[in-house]
Order: structure tokens, then sequence, then C-alpha cells
């Protein structure tokens, strides 16, 4: 009953909210790895130990009153339809990993789905959380709130020397990963993207599409995210990102001026076509929908498209992939009959902007 | 996932087996693997994954610290005793089996942290707050045992009894600690 509260109540806070520099900035994520010190990590732990962590974090919710993110929800895995996780995975409130291939793994999420809190992933609790627009350090002190609190309750897998100790050595230490999700249409147009990912990548950061590692930069959406988690402190690597995330803000934002001044008409031209394919289409596939998605929204971020909400990029990104497509029409789709369906899911909410 | 067969080590190996159109999937751990034969499966061109680049990292060929065929040098095998996983499980894995790996594997890992983590293999992010107050008693009192010996070696006796006082009180609270947290 509450799990379809949680996924009728479709559009998360993240998406609809807007942030600071959420022209170009999307989202900021923060992710805290932790391990209990009793158990054995996930990698070898039994199905008794399994369930005692899961039990655990039960027995904790219900006794402390901890309150800050509001009333949360523990969802178990083995409970959930194969639909309703994949949507939770489209949201980006659980990791593929959790759903496909932790049968032991467990999510708390809160109301207004800043905060989930995976169990038994790779480590038995990673906390993350999730806020629109360059919020970087904001996340990173609502999940240092929650850290603390489970820290209050449970004994973690810590040693001074490294950290906290996790089941994968690339997270060791500070157990963080912080990541932003920026759409840059400009220097795709420009074709600087490609001289600029090796440069981000030489300074220790990762750049992934928007659905995580191998995933293709669909709809000009990049995620960009620290790669060492050892030897720094968890507000540095924040700021080393941030560092890199203003400079990518100024490039793109030049980018686009520079393109507004060169080829002013052509841009005009480009983003309108995609609003009329979105407003008209009957049939549609992901791939172009999220590249008239990024037009659209660049062309709301120009001023050529006014009386348009600005979240209608993140939104429909997430809501036009295949999970949600078929929670929306209440059954499995075949490829073919998703395209159709979100052509209509587009173009209902496109109408629904101009009768605002 | 563990094993099937042993039910100790990770599974390295998944795959489906169908023999008379009957489907079944296997789980196994290389060594039991080994032992039922199912070793072809994996002889031929295996996919390219994290755990090759962590072995390529340390320029490490894990077939030569296999478990040794021998069954009369077992104890050779560097191996965490808490859960059992050894070094060349790691390898093949890429992830540690409990906690106390990290102590176990504690000299071969300094390499592999440094290449992953750039160069670092200290922490110095946050520090738990229950616990934290032990670690930072803990810090405190290596460093007075290093003043401790120093004054010994200087021969200032004087100095070196107000020291060790000193460590000994410190020692109490620490021990006192350790009891409220419950180790």
């Amino acid at each position: 009953m509450s799990l379809e509260r949680f996924l009728n109540q479709t559009i998360s806070s993240w998406m609809s909210e807007e942030g600071p520099d959420s022209d170009i900035v999307l989202s900021s994520r923060i992710r805290l790895a932790r391990n209990i010190k009793t158990y054995k990590f996930p990698t070898l732990f039994t199905h008794e130990e399994a369930k005692k962590i899961i039990f655990e974090m039960e027995e904790l919710l219900r006794n402390s009153n901890f309150s800050r993110f509001g009333h949360l929800e523990l969802l178990k895995i083995d409970e959930m339809q194969p639909l309703q996780k994949r949507v939770l995975v489209e949201k980006h409130l659980i990791s593929p990993h959790l759903a496909e291939d932790s049968p032991h793994g467990a999510v708390l999420l809160s109301e207004n789905e800043k905060v989930s809190i995976m169990i038994n992933e790779e480590d038995h609790i990673r906390i993350q959380c999730l806020y629109p627009g360059l919020q970087l350090l904001e996340a990173l002190a609502a999940a240092n709130v929650i850290d603390d609190w489970l820290e209050s309750h449970i004994q973690y897998a810590y040693d001074e020397n490294h950290g906290y100790l996790t089941s994968c050595p690339t997270n060791v230490g500070t157990g963080l990963r912080a990541s932003v999700m920026m759409h840059l249409p400009g220097l795709i147009l420009t074709q600087q993207i490609n001289r600029i990912i090796p440069a981000i990548n030489q300074l220790g950061f990762v750049v992934r599409g928007i659905y995580g590692e191998g995933s293709e930069a669909l709809g000009n959406i990049f995620q960009i995210s620290n790669q060492i988690t050892l030897g720094k402190s968890e507000e540095d690597m924040c700021r080393d990102l941030m560092g890199v995330v203003s400079q990518l803000i100024s490039q793109e934002r030049s980018a686009r001026d520079a393109l507004q001044k060169t080829s002013n008409i052509q841009l005009e031209d480009r983003v309108f076509r995609s609003l009329g394919i979105l407003t008209n289409s009957r049939i549609i596939e992901s791939k172009e929908a999220a590249q008239c998605l990024s037009d659209v929204r660049l062309g709301i971020d120009m001023g050529y498209i006014t009386n348009m909400s600005k979240t209608i990029l993140t939104e429909l990104m997430i809501l036009t992939q295949p999970g949600f497509l078929q929670q929306y029409a209440g059954g499995p789709l075949r490829p073919h009959e998703r395209d159709i369906r979100r052509a209509a899911l587009i173009r209902e909410r496109l109408k629904m902007e101009s009768e605002k | 996932m563990i094993c099937q067969e042993c039910n100790q080590r990770p599974a390295a190996l998944h795959f489906t087996k169908i023999i008379n159109g009957e489907k079944t999937e296997v789980h196994l751990c290389e060594k039991c693997a080994q032992e039922k034969g199912e070793m072809f499966i994996f002889n031929g061109e295996s996919g390219f994954s994290f755990n090759n680049l962590l072995a390529g990292l340390l320029n490490f060929d894990p077939s030569f610290q296999k478990p040794s065929q021998s069954p009369f040098q077992p104890e050779k095998i560097l191996h965490c005793d808490q859960c059992s996983m050894t070094f060349s499980q790691f390898l093949k894995v890429g992830r540690f089996g409990c906690a106390h790996c990290y102590k176990a594997f504690e000299e071969q890992l300094k390499p592999v942290l440094r290449r992953l983590q750039g160069g670092n293999w200290i922490h110095n992010g946050k520090i738990p707050k229950r616990i934290g107050g032990g670690i930072s008693l803990r810090k405190q009192i290596e460093e007075l045992k290093i003043a401790l010996k120093e004054s010994i070696t200087n021969e200032e006796f004087e100095k070196a009894a107000e020291i060790r006082d000193e460590i000994r009180t410190l020692e109490k609270k620490l021990a006192a600690k350790g009891q409220e947290g419950g180790e």
C-alpha cells in the first residue's frame, strides 16, 4: 500500500525543485558506504547474517525517534515486483546492483525521496542524499546527520589507518562518492566536451552518463564524481569536485553565449523543431526524446521558450524510462508500445505546461 | 554470493547448465570448481573485469598463488583468519570478505591502495564519534610512549617517571571507554 504511494507520487523533490546553478547542474548526490563491524561483508555473509542486519535496522528505526528527514520507510527487495524495483532504479533511489543482485537487500526511503539508505548492497549500509542543483555540501551535511545517528546505535567497521572499511578497496577511507549531474549541451554543440572529459579524468574524477557506469550521455547529461576516497577529508573531496564543476559551469555558459552570438537563428530553429517533435510525435524512442528534451531545456534556459518549467528535462527524462512507462501503463510493454506511450506521456505533460 | 559447494568462499563462477533441456544454475568458488572438474569453463577467454584490472595493477599473476596443488603445505596460503578469504581470492573477486581482511592483508594492501587511491593509504577524513574518543586517546598514548623512550635514552629519569604516570592515567581512561563502548 505505502509502496504504491511512493511510486504514484512519482516526482521526487530533487526532480521538481530548483537549486543553485540549476540551469546547468541538475542534481547533487552524496553517498557514504558503511559496514557493521560484527558481520562479514555482503560478498561472504550468510543468509542469516543478512537477515539479522535487516532486522537490526528495523529495530533501530522502531526504537529511535530520528525524525530529521521525516518518516523513513523500509522496503525489502525480495518483496518488490520487478517493475517496482526498476522504477526505484530509474529514480536513482536504489542501485541496479541492489535491485538485481542483492536478494537480501532493502532500502530506507524518506518521504521526499532526498534520502535513501540501501542495506546489504555491496556494503551493509549505503547512505545516499540527493539534492537539486549544486548543493554538495548541503547533501554532505545531511548524509553526516544520518551517519551520526546510525553510528550512535551501530558499531561501524572502522580502523584508524584505513578509515571506514568497505568491501571494495576503491571505497575505503571516507566511503564517500560525491557526484553531480550536469546538463552540458553547449559543450557538446561546440564540440569541446571531447577535449574536456580526458582533462577531468586526469584530475581524478570520473565522467559518466545519466544512468551510471557504462551508460551513454543521454540528453547531454553527464555525471561527474570523485574517484579517490582515501587520504582527504570529506569536505575537501566535495570542494575539489565543486571546483571542477564550477569550471565546467563557466565553460558551458560561455559556450552558450558564443552559440547565441554566432548562430542565434540556427539555435532557435533547433529548439523549436525539437519542441515541435515533442508536442506532436506519436512514436518516439528514448534517445530521440532525450535529445529533444535537452534542446527544449536549453531553449528555456536561454530564453527562447518562456512560460515552461525548467525542471521538465529532469522530470521527463526519468518519467520516460521504460520502467516508469510500464508503471504508468499498468503492465509490461514491448519496446514499440513503449515508444508510443512515451510520445503520449510527453505530449500530455507539455499540454499541462501550456494550460498552466 | 557464497559458493554452493563449500558454503565458505565467495562464488567466482556463475553458470547455467542445460542438460536434456533441464536448466540448472551453478555458483562455485574457484577451488570447488577445480575439484568438480568445471575448470574448462573459464579456461577459455574470460571476461575483462575490475578484478583482472586489480590483479594487473599489482603486476601480479594470480596463477602463481593459486591454492597450491599440493595438499601438504596449505598453511602457506595467505588468508584472513576470520572469514578465511585468501589474498588471491580477493584479487579475483576484488572485494574483501570482512573488516578483518584489511588487517590480515595489511602489507599486501598498501601498494594496492596506493595505486587505487592516487598514492594515498592513510585515512584523513571523518572519525566516528562514539569510537573516535578511543582513537584520539590511543594516539596520545603512542606519542607519550615515544617521548618516554627518548627521555630514558637521555637519562632524564624524573621526566620519564612523569610521562609514565601520564600514560597510566590515559590507559585507564581508555580501558573505561572500551567497557562502556561495549567492544
